[in-house]
């Protein structure tokens, strides 16, 4: 394993995950020079194969894969791993796959037309243990939040702080859904970048932790409208 | 049923005297005149127009004359077929048959048979019972195996009671007519019938049997056996107990027999429904595949060398592919009648024809009033002047409604511009978006820095009330 040599912050080893071969070739092509990729996958059981054999900074998982999705990969890694980081990415999101997929434990969510650049940043800033959150994703929280809170008569009786987000973050997610950056954010709101981290990071550990109850309850409602 | 002034059956050979035609009724004129084209050439094809045309005449269910549905069948199809034909469900129809069956100890079991015999099977002309008038050898063989069971009844009536055989005369009938439909059906019809008396027919090849099948025939034999010795020995008049223990034991037997079998072709039958409702979805998916998907694709090729345009088709594709995989709308379906319908409207819109990206987030959703169709329309000019104006790469453009207000937000990263040094008359903010949101009671911020970008921000209370109307729900869903 070739953890950080020296000082510098070497590049950090990455397992692709897709059933696209011509996506994971080209994914490869781009990032070659900033990440090390170190194998790819195309379905959910050679995936953990690799992966607990290589076990790699950061895992780039498609949402979508034949043998069960990319949650079943995070849930099966993550009882033997859980220092693997994900980072989840697909093309056509479902929300209800996307918040699955960050609920079985993926850091972040990004979507396929993302630059090559931004999704080297993404890669980078996931294996420092940030949270990546897409405007895409930051809508569904919002939206999978906002609709559990909007109907007192089902509000459970679960832990209410996992069940909420406060103001701050709902603040910064609806700056990030609107494409802005982390640097933006901190600006836009005088805080420090830091601070905006912490924020994504709580989201992240209350959309994980929340009752379940609500969250599916919000999928369910979704795939009916 | 039949009108009075015909003959409950079609006179025979009526098409040999055409005066005898009933010209009031033109749909039946119309069917004798095919008849006779057809008479020519296929003389036996009379008497299965007689049936026919009786059975059409009474049809009003689906509006198509009276066909057995060989698609959905379980012996031949009528059931299915008299459930189209007068608008039942085909399982009410087999729940008839078989309470019908019991209630005439029997005697619906022949007429149904016979009813598979004229009549005839959707897409077809051709009855069976017209192809089995001319097949004397199946005739007399049907006459001669519903005669073997008369006279097998005959001696089991002479050793017991007979409460048995009530049940069983009227499948003497059933017997002719079965044998007449086995040598007569067409090939498709027949592979069906096979499938069904598979059991049967395995039972008599005894070498390639598997021992289950070997032990399964012995307990049947045994059970069978027991069983007629029960009934036979029944003329002694000893227990009232005893008729209906034997009539159990034969009724195990047949179902150790052949159980197994008609279970595998229940299965089958299902997995045969269910592999053509698969395919009709396939179907459906690859002609909406084709309709869009393809044609864009072949459409990217042709323009390969303009960026642009490609760039603009893959969006255009991707937003309708979207629409329809995870807002179930067909494409080209442009009704709005939701908020963030409306939003995603301005996205097509706009990138259609300014040729922009715009990147749309939507949180939460309520249907419009005449409030938020300004806020719309508000959001759709602030979208318009970032994509003609900015030069930005990507707008964002965010929504949400929340249970009191509802909230857009359109931003570019494009040139920005000075706000004071706008001449007060321009139409575009001070009217189009400033004016529009403050008449409905809304808002509008409009924030820009030179080199970095604009943003403009659309807030609206919720529940405003319209001119005449009470404050709506304020409730999400």
């Amino acid at each position: 394993m070739s953890a950080a040599d020296g000082g510098d912050k070497s590049a950090p080893r990455v397992i692709l995950v897709d059933d696209h071969g011509l996506f994971r070739s080209g994914v490869r092509a781009e990032l070659g020079r900033q990440v090390e990729v170190v194998g790819e996958a195309d379905d959910v059981a050679p995936a953990i194969e690799l992966i607990e054999r290589e076990l790699p900074d950061v895992v780039l998982l498609d949402v979508h894969l034949p043998g069960g999705g990319g949650h079943a990969v995070i849930t099966e890694v993550k009882k033997a791993h859980p220092e693997v980081k994900f980072l989840a990415l697909s093309a056509s999101d479902a929300p209800e796959d996307v918040i699955a997929v960050i609920r079985a434990g993926a850091r972040g969510y990004v979507t396929k037309t993302i630059s090559t650049t931004d999704l080297a940043d993404a890669i980078r800033r996931v294996a420092d243990g940030d949270a990546v959150f897409s405007h895409r994703l930051a809508g569904f929280v919002l939206d999978a939040f906002a609709t559990a809170g909007a109907a007192p008569d089902v509000r459970p009786s679960f832990d209410p702080e996992l069940d909420q987000l406060t103001t701050r973050e709902r603040e910064v997610l609806r700056l990030i859904a609107q494409g802005y950056t982390y640097k933006e954010v901190a600006r836009e709101l005088f805080i420090s970048v830091k601070t905006v981290e912490s924020h994504v990071s709580s989201v992240l550990r209350k959309l994980q932790l929340s009752s379940r109850h609500q969250l599916s309850r919000w999928a369910a409602e979704r795939r009916l409208t | 049923m039949q009108e009075p002034s015909e003959p409950p059956w079609p006179p025979f050979r009526f098409q040999d005297r055409p005066g005898r035609r009933h010209p009031r009724h033109p749909r039946r004129h119309e069917h004798r005149w095919q008849d006779q084209q057809g008479f020519q050439d296929r003389p036996e094809g009379e008497d299965r127009h007689d049936w026919r045309s009786h059975f059409t005449r009474h049809g009003h269910g689906d509006g198509n004359p009276l066909r057995r549905d060989p698609e959905d069948r379980i012996a031949g199809g009528v059931a299915a077929g008299i459930g189209t034909w007068r608008g039942f469900s085909p399982t009410t129809v087999r729940i008839g048959c078989v309470v019908a069956a019991l209630v005439t100890t029997g005697w619906a079991v022949p007429i149904y048979f016979i009813g598979w015999l004229v009549i005839p099977a959707k897409g077809s002309d051709t009855t069976i019972a017209a192809k089995a008038r001319h097949d004397s050898q199946g005739v007399a063989l049907a006459v001669g195996a519903a005669s073997l069971l008369a006279v097998f009844l005959l001696l089991a009536g002479a050793l017991n009671d007979g409460s048995i055989q009530i049940y069983c005369w009227p499948q003497v009938v059933s017997v002719a007519c079965l044998t007449l439909i086995w040598r007569n059906a067409p090939e498709d019809e027949k592979a069906g019938m096979r499938h069904l008396i598979e059991p049967l027919e395995s039972l008599g090849g005894a070498d390639n049997v598997r021992r289950g099948t070997k032990l399964r025939f012995v307990v049947a034999a045994v059970l069978l056996i027991a069983g007629i010795g029960v009934l036979l020995s029944l003329h002694g008049g000893l227990y009232l107990l005893r008729p209906l223990g034997g009539f159990l034991l034969v009724v195990a037997a047949i179902v150790v027999l052949l159980g197994p079998w008609w279970l595998r072709i229940a299965r089958d039958l299902l997995f045969e429904r269910q592999a053509r409702a698969r395919a009709e979805e396939r179907a459906d998916m690859a002609a909406r595949v084709h309709d869009s998907v393809l044609q864009t694709l072949a459409l990217i090729q042709r323009s390969a060398d303009d960026p642009q345009t490609v760039v603009q088709l893959a969006r255009a594709q991707e937003r309708e592919l979207r629409s329809w995989l995870f807002e179930g709308r067909a494409p080209g379906d442009t009704t709005v009648t939701s908020f963030a319908e409306g939003i995603r409207e301005i996205q097509r819109d706009v990138e259609a024809r300014h040729n922009v990206p715009v990147e749309v987030v939507t949180v939460g959703d309520c249907p419009l009033d005449e409030h938020l169709s300004a806020l719309l329309a508000a959001a759709r000019e602030a979208t318009v002047n970032a994509a003609k104006w900015s030069g930005a790469s990507v707008i964002s453009l965010f929504a949400e409604v929340e249970p009191d207000k509802v909230e857009v937000a359109v931003r570019d990263r494009g040139s920005g511009f000075d706000l004071y040094s706008v001449p007060a008359d321009r139409k575009g903010v001070a009217e189009s978006i400033r004016g529009r949101m403050l008449r409905h009671g809304g808002k509008a911020i409009v924030q820009s820095t030179l080199g970095e970008g604009t943003k403009v921000t659309l807030t609206m209370a919720r529940g405003l009330a319209p001119a005449g109307q009470p404050a709506a729900d304020g409730r999400r869903r």
